[in-house]
């Protein structure tokens, strides 16, 4: 329960029998994970970002934990086909939750590990900053192939999501996103736009790709 | 004037509509889950619909200061269908949600036996997720449908004031207000109910309990009902205090004994739901990745 110090007593009393009435029938979930919002608590967590980009929020980290017990308390193959549910059928704030939770999914299963994929994959379709920030962040990430993870990158530099938000950034940056960050910024460039600031950490690491930006005027 | 609207199928509407309904004095409203008008033909068709009132249609209110709520079932009509008696396995999941206020609409179209066992089930979902029920009574043989139905509701055991009976007119008036059900009427333009009828309904059996709705929809509807029945109660010498208990407070009492009422909503969401904003082609600096 490490995630859950923001939660006060009554919070996490509440989180507790929940969590209980999910180990003891895991379906449940279904309609206790929509529920935990006005039940356990509802508003910004350590991140301070009430809107869930920079961080989970009290909601995410209840939920995380209602995760947590359909993990537990299923085989792994089952427990990816809850946890593909709640968020299909999410609004916006349940798929942020499990976009946050996701790792906490078998990725050593096969079929397992290609739900996870599926998963990031839809949230990064979307043009919603919060689920793509969850989706950017998710230790699962570790998942995701070379080419997935930089189209994510690429993705957050679009939409402004801060790519210090983005798991394996100190570790997966390559030649090929560098090559990706300088065609970006090229483009933007050309139509007169302002290059975002987050495309330096990465060009700076790739001087075989310089880009200098042209006078505005042009 | 404030209005709080209790029965509008806003999907079915223009962003002239909202901007009419705010002029108009709605600051919150109720969107319940009905027949869309073409039959649909499988469950995803209402997963799908049920998402837009949960969540489009919501973001779309809050851009117009209206605080947009739901009501989620499967409806009277389309329960004949074999095909969709698979929504009622997934109400449980929406019924959960925030945002959403009651169960329905649920009630009789035709009064088949199909109808009754759906309407049924229903009103033990609303039971067991705590939830206020909205009541559509039918459109043919009214009395006898709307008979029926207060039976079907009394068997169930909810308590009547968690019940909302829609659609009344003056043949059905009374049977729901000895049932102690909270009376809902949709003024339309030319059939169900009038502003000056209502007004002479309102006279003779008072403004408790009392709920007026446009119901508008895809058809021949007006969103602006509720304005035109305001100001009939005071032409008629109603108080404006009687026309606030009608058009706002009886509403929010009846939808806000789900629990999940929230009238601050139109100022929580972001100028765009899921990156999508409702301006065409203009869009803030940041591309549409």
């Amino acid at each position: 329960m490490s995630g859950s110090e923001p939660l006060d007593d009554k919070a996490r009393s509440v989180l507790a029998s929940l969590c209980a009435q999910v180990a003891e029938r895991p379906s449940r979930v279904a309609v206790l994970f929509p529920a935990v919002g006005r039940r356990v608590a509802r508003g910004p967590g350590p991140s301070g970002d009430p809107t869930g980009t920079l961080g989970p929020t009290l909601e995410d980290l209840a939920r995380i934990e209602l995760l947590r017990t359909v993990v537990e308390s299923l085989p792994p193959r089952d427990a990816a086909t809850e946890v593909t549910d709640l968020y299909e059928y999410g609004d916006a704030d349940e798929k942020r939750a499990v976009l946050h939770g996701l790792h906490l999914l078998d990725g050593a299963v096969p079929d397992v590990a290609g739900t996870v994929r599926n998963l990031l994959a839809d949230a990064l379709r979307t043009n919603d900053t919060r689920l793509i920030a969850a989706a950017a962040a998710s230790p699962a990430q570790s998942l995701s192939d070379d080419h997935a993870w930089r189209q994510t990158v690429l993705k957050c530099l679009f939409v402004g999501v801060p790519l210090r938000l983005v798991a394996g950034l100190d570790t997966r940056v390559d030649l090929e996103l560098a090559r990706m960050c300088a065609d970006f910024a090229h483009e933007r460039s050309a139509a007169g736009r302002s290059v975002p600031a987050d495309t330096r950490p990465v060009l700076d690491r790739f001087p075989e790709h310089p880009f200098h930006e042209r006078p505005q005027e042009g | 004037m404030r209005i709080f609207e209790p029965h509008i199928h806003m999907t079915s509407r223009t962003t002239a509509d909202y901007r009419a309904m705010y002029d108009a004095g709605v600051r919150a409203l109720v969107e319940p889950a009905f027949w869309t008008g073409q039959p649909r033909t499988g469950v995803g068709s209402f997963r799908d619909y049920f998402d837009g009132l949960i969540g489009w249609e919501r973001f779309r209110a809050a851009q117009f200061g209206i605080a947009h709520h739901c009501t989620i079932a499967l409806n009277p009509k389309e329960a004949n269908d074999p095909r969709l008696t698979g929504v009622l396995d997934v109400l449980p999941r929406y019924l959960a949600k925030d945002g959403v206020v009651a169960v329905g609409e649920i009630g009789f179209d035709s009064r088949t036996p199909e109808e009754e066992k759906v309407f049924r089930r229903q009103l033990e979902l609303a039971k067991e997720f705590e939830l206020p029920v909205l009541v559509h009574t039918p459109h043919r043989d009214k009395a006898e449908g709307t008979r029926h139905t207060l039976r079907l509701v009394a068997e169930s055991g909810i308590s009547p004031e968690m019940v909302l009976v829609d659609h009344l007119n003056e043949t059905t008036v009374a049977m729901v207000h000895d049932s102690g059900c909270v009376m809902g009427f949709s003024i339309y333009p030319d059939t169900k109910m009038a502003p000056d009828r209502m007004v002479r309904i309102l006279s003779e059996w008072g403004t408790d309990r009392m709920v007026v709705n446009s119901a508008a929809d895809w058809g021949h509807s007006d969103p602006l009902s509720t304005l035109y029945t305001g100001r009939a109660m005071l032409a008629a010498g109603f108080t404006d205090d009687e026309v606030d208990r009608v058009l706002w407070r009886n509403p929010v009492d009846f939808f806000a004994r789900s629990g999940r009422l929230s009238l601050e909503g139109a100022s929580s969401v972001g100028a765009t739901f899921e990156g999508n904003s409702i301006l065409r082609g203009e869009r803030p600096e940041g591309d549409a990745g």
